[in-house]
């Protein structure tokens, strides 16, 4: 994204005004994408908020028209990064607690199929998993993915092939394990949910 | 007769060595391929599908008002009102 430094006319109220209308669009994306990085809820509601304000603060560079979705994403990541890279420990326990939150589920209605996705993106490596949720979930493209995450997008691209891969093994994998049901039972699970899923989008 | 125990039923206790983790077995029978990749690709939807739910349900939760006084504290400052 490159920013030509040139005489800008002054910011009026009006710019200001339509930046925030646009922000507070976007705080639920922002807490969806905090969700999946730091799992704890409240930890992702903090990073979500430091990550609006951020970008409030810097709201003169940004040049409105332009896509503040992965703008404010990008914003979010690394100030995930650079909160995890002071603390190398910490960055562990977020680790652990990303693991706890994504398997709990208590939705009863929530079939296996989705408590297994979950336990099965926990155990992706955190950049396959990031490129997954930002192409797979949060609807960019490999393009925007990588200007997110500051790579190429061939390295969007194969991480986001080799997540696919190893979430289908993972999931293969648990539908053997689990007590009674076949892998058979499990696909077709999967897939009616799929299908009801898609039909009410 | 009674007392004779039957050997416990079901499967053996696994013993996880490498050779049984190494297993060759012969690959299932895969007698229409295409079968076999259009349930790959479904079943890659159906993932996709999942995805985009899971990360859907956080979206749809109500924002927290905190979001909304902070930025509108922030607001306020930013235009040193007075």
């Amino acid at each position: 994204m490159s920013e030509e430094r040139q005489a800008k006319p002054p910011r009026t109220e009006a710019d200001d005004n339509a930046f925030k209308r646009e922000l507070v669009q976007l705080i639920p994306h922002l807490r969806a994408f905090a969700r999946t990085l730091c799992g704890d809820p409240a930890a992702a509601d903090d990073l979500a908020q430091d990550a609006m304000m951020k970008a409030w603060d810097a709201r003169a560079s940004f040049q409105m028209g332009t896509n503040m979705k992965a703008w404010t994403f990008m914003i979010l990541r690394n100030q995930f990064y650079s909160e995890k890279r002071r603390s190398w420990r910490q960055s562990q326990l977020d680790q652990e607690a990303a693991e706890r939150t994504l398997v709990a589920v208590d939705d009863p209605e929530a079939p296996v199929a989705l408590d297994e996705l979950r336990q099965g993106l926990a155990m992706l490596p955190p950049e396959q998993r990031e490129a997954l949720i930002l192409v797979g979930a949060g609807g960019f493209a490999y393009e925007e993915a990588a200007d997110i995450c500051g790579c190429a997008v061939g390295t969007v691209k194969s991480r986001v092939s080799r997540a696919r891969r190893a979430l289908h093994a993972i999931l293969d994998e648990g539908a053997y394990d689990r007590d009674g049901a076949s892998a058979g039972d499990a696909m077709r699970s999967i897939l009616a949910d799929a299908e009801r899923l898609s039909t009410v989008r | 007769m009674d007392g004779d125990k039957e050997p416990a039923r079901g499967r053996p206790p696994r013993e996880r060595n490498a050779d049984e983790m190494i297993e060759q077995r012969p690959s299932p029978d895969r007698t229409r391929p295409s079968a076999a990749l259009d349930e790959a690709r479904l079943r890659q939807q159906a993932i996709g599908v999942r995805l985009r739910q899971m990360f859907d349900e956080v979206v749809n939760e109500q924002v927290p008002d905190e979001f909304l006084d902070i930025l509108r504290r922030a607001d306020e400052r930013g235009a040193g009102n007075g």
